[in-house]
């Protein structure tokens, strides 16, 4: 089984569930997002197996492109992130009333398909075609099935679209840039391209915009809240649980080895803004009253640590930091979840209105404490793992990055309680809140279970992981 | 056989905890027996491994797998029974299983009693990885859920917003240690390339403090490790968090925070002994923080009128007398201390439990009194651990007391004053307490005087097991022979002074300390019995006594510093520079737009503006070749 398969079996999925009408179409999805999931397990064990898994089929003789897709374990492990969640965020729309449901879920599995083609491509052109491809499901998907008024739904939609592009463009620039200095748009041959250091600074500030609006990087973020407050729940877990991975990933696999002089040099830098993005989202966080845009800053928090580590250029930054993304995945998509069902339930997003709901619902109050602390990152949680390794790292740059950064394990428990306590505790709300069903448990279990078995034994996944990152690293250094 | 026992030792509580969460709704009953259970299989086991141990004399170390990659080193899930670990897995299980014991009876009646113990289990679960890990990410997996556990449970009655309010506080305060505990950690782990405990040890080589920026990092490390320390254990500045505690079960307040989760602190100090020996100006910093906050809790502690609040202030003070102690470098006194703190802390507050179960929840002893009689067995047994915390011989506090004190005097006559009235003020308010709930007349309602009874078996044996270590307790650490410094001394730093002399000095330093203890004593006697003094009400206070009825202000200080700035940067991030950031995205945007729309007026299909454009384009090519 190998990547171009994965693909297939997506690509079948788009076009059959489409074909399958409105009626079948969610169940169709879910069977072709488990068929992946189940593919790409298969392609795991053929990569650990030794088997090359990749692909290289020629497209165009001239200029140079071809349809090379190179699998590490670093590529490995955003691809079962990705195969991963796709099935749970489908779960997660089950028992919703979806119009032209054929369209929609296509739609989720073509975008999946768009960031499995970003994670994997070897071909600086391929990746930039799904990296772009990727957008456009979103972009329907939040102005179609998105919240609120359609005007203000589409003003938002509107400004993420434009604003992710017009980064997107600066990369393309780098890109071709490359490309006219090494003849070709394989990364292997721009990995090997010695590129004056003058020179390295543009082409990284290319790759540097796209991406800091992507993650988002403070202070390119203005995007993010709106369009995660006006997206439909699954939109917004595709957004913030895959997508915004698709920048972190990009920096490490494209950023950095590209340009590593310029890296260096930027180094204190980049960090510090991500460090400061960390206190700036923390900060912003504490008096959300929207529970969606409470989430959006408190990730925006999150990734800034993220990219931190990135840009320590250090094994354990990187390692950490993909590590962190992995686990951030699964608990951001969680969180949403768990504010999903307290927007179905209750009818309202607004923290102030909410309360009570322990008294209620005792299964659902303990999924939703698990996830927040998961969040704070308490030891034994896959987030502790990702976060302590990127802490550590930052404290072999600066003492002071890592004192500032690790304020995030008292501005995020200063956060999430308060919000927990503002939304679960108290009283019992005079409104009745319907404990979890057993779908809702499921998918709660199912992202528990993972986050806490990582917690406890994240060894496979470091050993997968770390060869990728450490050739990465002898080619920055 | 060992890994195996080691195993069942520590996921027998976590098992519990799994039990009583998923399957305590439909067998509630039972629920506290299975949790007791648990703890109980616990205790053994680390019954048979202290005798392993005690004869062998080489601690057992289990490594179960590898957990966390850095660079350079791998951080294993690994254990280490020793000495040091054992004596607090003890009594960490042993009064573990008597306060779940009791808590069957004191929780008889609760809706959820089943989440009760199953959080109670999951703390001991992670209170053994605190004292048996075998490097400081271990210890610091438990320490941080010791955190949460403290937190589920300061806050388990839900529906009341101040208790959720106490609960978050404690977490939060906790997180602001735990940040000094992961600095430190790092900083260790950069200089050594391992946070196990034995290879650091052997790391420890004298050579490398000669290199100043090596020196430099030990100090930050042993300062940062500290202010975790004070975080959990409750110090200045980061111990406000610890008398709003109270708020939860009063079995949670015995067992967490009296007897075993806020002395992590003087554990996490005493495992890192071999550090803190190296870097003198730390451990006076240890000393001072520790003086001062007894000296500082027991003086809050004179005029609280909550039975809890009491306790809770003078748990604070004894753990400042234990700082105190790791601050002169008397590891063993520390621990000593530690040891019947928990015996006597532990009987006060189940004791104190007791009353307000029989007074059906009341709490001031204003409106206590005269309940000796209804309640025998609790007089006997609070009796009897007041007298022990007070220092009077032959009870336990005797000893442990003395033991620091004397370790002060030979090293900072200030700092043993400090910890003399400290330990006065402490004989006084608990004289004071113990006069105004069990002697004199009832000063409660009628309703309450009715409802007066003493507590189920379930609940006073655990009373007399405790009363029972609170007297002979003090067995551990006779002056001139002490067993409990003979024992540990494999596992602490070396020290010269350890072993006293007795002299003339000594033996004076005791009487004095005796004496002043007595005087606290009769002064409440003097105050509370003969003179019936009852405090008087909140409002009618002035005055110094005001401020020190009102904690100094401590709590008010903090929040005007640190909690109102955050939510004013945030008001200021989110209105101001949220704005200004999409103003100038938008702006970008639109100034785009309106470029372009400007643009398209030129084209406008007319070929005189065409023409002109021609022209004067033509013209401007030209001057550009022929004339510049």
């Amino acid at each position: 089984m190998n990547i171009v398969a994965v693909l297939l079996v997506l690509l079948a999925g788009v076009v059959l569930t489409f074909v399958s009408g409105n009626k079948l179409a969610k169940k169709s999805a879910l069977f072709f997002s488990v068929l992946t999931l189940l593919s790409s397990i298969c392609m795991l064990q053929g990569y650990l197996g030794g088997a090359n898994v990749g692909a290289a089929i020629p497209w165009v003789s001239y200029p140079h492109i071809s349809l090379s897709f190179k699998i590490d374990g670093l590529a490995l492990a955003m691809v079962l992130l990705t195969t991963v969640l796709t099935p749970i965020i489908i779960l997660t729309t089950w028992n919703k009333e979806i119009k032209n449901a054929k369209t929609l879920y296509s739609l989720i599995l073509f975008m999946s398909l768009a960031m499995i083609g970003t994670f994997t491509s070897s071909d600086g052109l391929i990746y930039y075609i799904f990296w772009e491809l990727s957008l456009i499901p979103i972009y329907f998907i939040i102005l179609v099935w998105g919240n609120g008024e359609f005007e203000k739904r589409k003003k938002a939609v509107i400004t993420f679209f434009i604003y992710t592009f017009a980064g997107s463009l600066f990369m393309l620039l780098s890109l071709i840039y490359l490309y006219t200095q090494a003849k070709s748009f394989s990364i292997d041959a721009w990995y090997s391209l010695k590129l004056p250091v003058e020179t390295q600074y543009w082409v990284f500030a290319g790759f540097f915009l796209a991406y800091a609006i992507k993650i988002p990087i403070i202070p390119f973020h203005s995007w993010q809240a709106s369009t995660y407050q006006k997206a439909p729940a699954y939109g917004t877990m595709l957004l913030s649980g895959i997508m915004l991975k698709m920048g972190l990933y990009s920096i490490i696999r494209w950023q950095l080895p590209v340009a590593p002089a310029a890296a260096e040099c930027f180094k204190y830098i980049l960090i510090g803004v991500s460090v400061a993005g960390v206190i700036y989202g923390s900060i912003i966080t504490l008096k959300q009253r929207n529970i969606k845009r409470f989430l959006a800053y408190s990730s925006l928090a999150h990734v800034g640590l993220i990219a931190a580590g990135a840009y320590t250029l250090t094994v354990d930054g990187l390692r950490g930091a993909v590590l962190q993304m992995l686990a951030h995945g699964l608990v951001i998509v969680g969180l949403f979840y768990a504010a999903d069902i307290i927007y179905k339930r209750l009818g309202t997003a607004n923290i102030d209105e909410m309360g009570g709901i322990k008294a209620h619902a005792g299964k659902f109050s303990t999924a939703f404490i698990v996830l927040v602390l998961a969040s704070v990152a308490l030891p034994l949680t896959f987030n502790f793992i990702g976060e302590f390794t990127v802490l550590y790292s930052l404290l072999q740059v600066n003492l002071w990055f890592a004192v500032v950064g690790g304020l995030t394990i008292i501005l995020g428990a200063f956060y999430m309680t308060r919000m927990f306590q503002h939304v679960m505790l108290g009283e019992a709300s005079a409104k009745p809140f319907f404990d979890l069903t057993a779908g809702e448990i499921l998918v709660f279990s199912l992202i528990i279970g993972l986050v806490i078995l990582f917690g406890i034994y994240p060894q496979p996944l470091i050993e997968l992981i770390d060869p990728a990152i450490k050739e990465i690293v002898k080619q920055i250094v | 056989m060992e890994t195996s026992l080691a195993l069942i030792l520590i996921l027998s509580p976590f098992i519990g905890f799994l039990y009583n969460l998923f399957a305590g709704k439909k067998t509630r009953e039972i629920s506290g027996i299975v949790a007791t259970l648990a703890v109980t299989v616990s205790f053994v086991i680390s019954v048979y491994f202290f005798q392993q141990v005690y004869v062998s004399k080489t601690p057992i170390v289990v490594h179960l797998f590898n957990w966390i990659s850095l660079e350079g080193f791998t951080i294993g899930l690994d254990f280490l029974l020793d000495q040091l670990s054992l004596l607090w897995l003890l009594f960490v299980t042993g009064i573990g299983a008597l306060i779940h014991l009791y808590s069957i009876g004191y929780m008889h009646d609760d809706e959820n009693k089943d989440r009760f113990f199953a959080y109670l289990n999951l703390f001991v679960g992670f209170m053994l990885m605190l004292v048996m890990g075998g490097n400081l990410l271990v210890t610091f997996i438990g320490w941080e859920g010791v955190g949460l556990c403290s937190y589920l449970l300061i806050g388990f009655w839900y529906k009341n917003q101040s208790y959720n309010d106490a609960a978050k506080k404690a977490f939060i305060m906790n997180r602001i240690g735990d940040l000094g505990f992961l600095i430190g950690m790092f900083t260790l782990a950069h200089i050594f390339g391992t946070l196990d405990y034995a290879h650091m040890k052997a790391g420890f080589s004298l050579a490398s403090l000669t290199s100043p920026t090596v020196f430099a990092g030990l100090t930050l490390a042993g300062v940062c490790l500290f202010i975790g320390a004070t975080g959990k254990s409750a110090q200045l500045p980061l111990y406000t968090w610890l008398p709003d505690a109270m708020a939860g079960p009063t079995p949670v307040s015995a067992l967490i925070h009296a007897a075993t989760m806020v002395t992590g602190g003087i554990f996490l100090v005493t495992r890192m002994g071999f550090l803190y020996n190296v870097i003198p100006d730390v451990q006076l910093l240890i000393a001072i923080v520790g003086a001062a906050t007894a000296l500082f809790a027991a003086t809050i502690g004179l005029m609280q009128t909550d039975i809890k609040k009491v306790l809770a202030y003078s748990t604070v003070s004894q753990l400042g007398l234990m700082f105190l102690a790791l601050g002169v470098g008397a590891y063993s006194a520390a621990v000593f201390h530690v040891v019947t703190h928990a015996f006597f802390k532990a009987c006060l507050f189940l004791g104190a439990g007791s009353v307000i179960h029989g007074l059906g929840g009341q709490q001031d002893i204003r409106k206590m009194g005269g309940v000796k009689s209804a309640m025998f067995v609790t007089y006997v047994t609070f009796f009897i651990a007041t007298l022990a915390i007070s220092g009077i011989f032959p009870f336990a506090g005797f000893f442990s007391k003395d033991e620091i004190l004397l370790s002060t005097f030979e090293h900072n006559k200030l700092l043993l004053v400090i910890g003399s009235l400290a330990s006065i003020m402490t004989a006084f308010y608990m004289f004071r307490a113990l006069f105004l709930t069990f002697f004199g007349k009832f000063r409660g309602t009628e309703e309450e005087k009715h409802h007066i009874h003493e507590s189920p078996k379930t609940m006073t044996i655990p009373l007399i097991v405790l009363a029972i270590l609170s007297t002979l307790g003090g067995l551990l650490g006779i002056p001139g022979y002490s067993w409990i410094s003979e024992y540990l001394a494999p596992v602490l730093p070396a020290v010269s002074e350890e072993a006293h002399h007795l002299g003339a000095m000594e033996y004076t330093l005791m009487g004095v300390a005796l004496v002043g203890a007595i005087v606290g004593i009769a002064i409440a006697y003097f105050l509370y019995l003969s003179k019936k003094n009852v405090p008087s009400a909140d409002e009618e206070k002035e005055g110094f006594g005001k401020v020190v009825y009102n904690k100094f202000y401590v709590d008010e200080l903090y929040q005007a510093v640190v909690v109102k700035p955050v939510y004013a940067l945030s008001s200021l991030f989110t209105n101001v520079f949220e704005k200004a950031i999409a103003y100038v995205v938008d702006g970008i945007g639109s100034l785009t737009g309106y470029i372009s729309t400007q643009a398209r007026l030129i084209q406008d299909g007319s070929i005189g503006t065409y023409l002109v454009a021609f022209v004067v384009g033509l013209c401007a090519i030209l001057t550009y070749l022929f004339i510049l």
